[in-house]
């Protein structure tokens, strides 16, 4: 049978361009296609690691975010309840002094009107005195000049003792 | 959807015409053969005197040697390996003829000096493919020539054959494909997305490296992607352009058991190199067998050393061959039927090509599937060999 009878040029130039086309093939291309191929993946794990990563500190990023905001809006509560308490404190004591100044004006005032009362009232009766003892004077003078007068005078004057 | 379709269409398309001219190969061979002289070979306008011998020239003009069609001879001339590369009818390319005896040192001529075996040159003829010494050393009529044995047994035949020149062919398109694409990788466009054929050889590659060679071998599996591909990408390439029946392609390469043998033998090398202690123990000391036993299972351990290449050897070589004979057994239907008068070989033909289509598209999951097998149990054995046993 020829057809299974190994022929010797055949093997011989097989083994030999094989031989040579292992080596040239492994040099000029499974080396680079193969690491190509290797970078390309060892690359491709790297970036899905890293968008993972990113991913994660987005989230992470978003949580700190949302936490900082409350912070905030927590600190602005605080910040506009103090607010309020001040003004409310601030009005009250406002308020509260002016009472006190009010009342104390008030005090001060009744003081000055009593104290001008008392003067006017002093000096108006200084001035009824004056005028009654003027009225008096006169009609004393008056009244006087006749003994009659004077007279009835008495006699009326101790009618309103007896009375007494 | 469409594009499927058309693509479909044209692959069976060219499916269709590669086997035409296979079958026209096959018819013009049937001619050359000097079968029944019909329409085909009268018609047939490619002969040149100076390859078409006197003999050839008797026979046709006589017209009336109405030998049988030899089936099996034209399929065996086909798949075997040969000194000239037949293109058509009576035309083929010469292929130069290198030998070296002791007796007469080295000799370096064209096959077409034998003109198909007719002549003798230099010493030498050809006696069917195989170059024999003869006596007389001039050039003179083969037919009266006497054969030297003693020179002949001592004649080493290194010519470049059919075989021989497609081995070249195939290791040259593969180092211009996967330079290419190594240079796609590296330089054109390096760090871009893959295109075209680096596209198309990547998702291969990585099949072989991922799911042939990483599973079979474990994890010292670098060293050796560089050869299993070699191997694998040309068993697979050798075998595609056995499918392809025009020039440059068509040898059977792969279904030569001299390509088979060296492959296997180069697979045995590295596996017998790269083999360590634990691989030896279980060859020659099975450990935890008891000693009896030991003397029937080391005798077969040693054998199965050997039978692992050779079953690899002729695997592909079986497969490959008995594609070719099959795909080729169809189409001569077609001239045996032919022979009865040309409307039953034209009645018979298109039923014929349906079956040799059919072949041919099998044979193209077989050119993978070889390829694979190769390349998987070689991974296997050197897995095997290499494979550290913790106990």
């Amino acid at each position: 049978m020829e057809l299974v009878k190994p022929e010797f040029g055949l093997i011989f130039w097989m083994s030999i361009s094989f031989l040579i086309v292992v080596f040239l093939m492994r040099k000029f291309a499974w080396g680079p296609i193969l690491s190509s191929l290797k970078e390309r993946e060892t690359s491709i794990s790297d970036a899905l690691n890293a968008a993972k990563k990113a991913k994660e500190e987005v989230a992470n990023m978003t949580a700190e975010n949302e936490r900082i905001l409350q912070e905030a809006r927590n600190e602005r509560d605080v910040l506009l309840r103090e607010a309020r308490e001040t003004k409310d404190q601030i009005i009250n004591e406002s308020r509260a002094k002016a009472q006190v100044e009010g009342d104390r004006l008030i005090t001060l005032a009744r003081e000055a009107i009593t104290n001008e009362k008392m003067a006017a009232i002093t000096d108006l009766k200084n001035q009824v005195a004056y005028l009654s003892i003027e009225i008096a004077e006169k009609m004393i003078r008056q009244k006087l000049s006749n003994d009659e007068q004077q007279k009835a005078l008495v006699q009326e004057m101790l009618k309103d003792v007896k009375m007494n | 959807m469409l594009k499927y379709k058309r693509l479909a269409l044209l692959s069976i398309l060219t499916f269709a015409m590669f086997t035409l001219i296979y079958s026209i190969n096959v018819a013009q061979d049937s001619s050359h053969n000097q079968l029944p002289q019909n329409e085909a070979v009268s018609s047939d306008g490619q002969h040149h005197d100076d390859v078409v011998s006197a003999t050839d020239h008797a026979e046709s003009g006589a017209g009336h040697a109405e030998e049988k069609l030899n089936a099996g001879k034209i399929i065996m001339e086909h798949v075997a390996d040969a000194h000239g590369w037949h293109l058509w009818g009576h035309t083929e390319i010469p292929l130069p003829i290198i030998l070296y005896s002791s007796d007469r040192g080295m000799a370096l001529f064209s096959s077409s000096r034998f003109e198909h075996g007719h002549k003798t040159y230099n010493g030498y003829m050809l006696q069917g493919q195989k170059v024999v010494a003869v006596n007389e050393m001039g050039e003179m009529d083969a037919h009266h020539a006497t054969v030297n044995e003693e020179i002949t047994a001592n004649i080493f035949d290194i010519s470049i054959t059919k075989n021989v020149a497609s081995i070249f062919i195939c290791c040259g398109l593969m180092l211009l494909i996967f330079t290419n694409i190594a240079s796609a990788y590296t330089r054109k466009r390096k760090g871009l997305a893959p295109t075209g054929l680096q596209n198309a050889m990547e998702p291969i590659i990585m099949f072989v490296r991922d799911d042939l060679i990483k599973p079979s071998i474990g994890h010292k599996y670098e060293k050796y992607v560089p050869y299993l591909l070699t191997v694998f990408f040309f068993i697979w390439i050798a075998n595609l352009m056995g499918l392809i029946p025009v020039f440059p392609f068509g040898a059977n390469l792969t279904g030569s058991i001299s390509v088979a043998l060296t492959l296997a033998v180069f697979t045995f090398v590295i596996v017998t190199v790269n083999a360590n202690k634990n691989y030896w123990e279980h060859v020659f000391m099975m450990p935890g067998v008891p000693k009896g036993v030991l003397v029937l299972l080391t005798p077969i351990e040693i054998l199965g050393v050997f039978l692992r290449p050779f079953v690899l050897m002729i695997r592909l070589f079986a497969n490959i061959t008995a594609g070719h004979i099959i795909a080729l057994a169809f189409f001569s239907l077609i001239f045996i039927f032919g022979q009865n008068g040309m409307g039953v070989g034209l009645a018979v033909s298109p039923l014929t090509l349906v079956f040799t289509v059919f072949m041919t598209v099998l044979e193209l999951l077989v050119a993978f599937l070889q390829a694979y097998v190769f390349t998987m149990l070689s991974a296997v054995y050197i897995g095997a060999a290499i494979e550290e046993h913790h106990h």
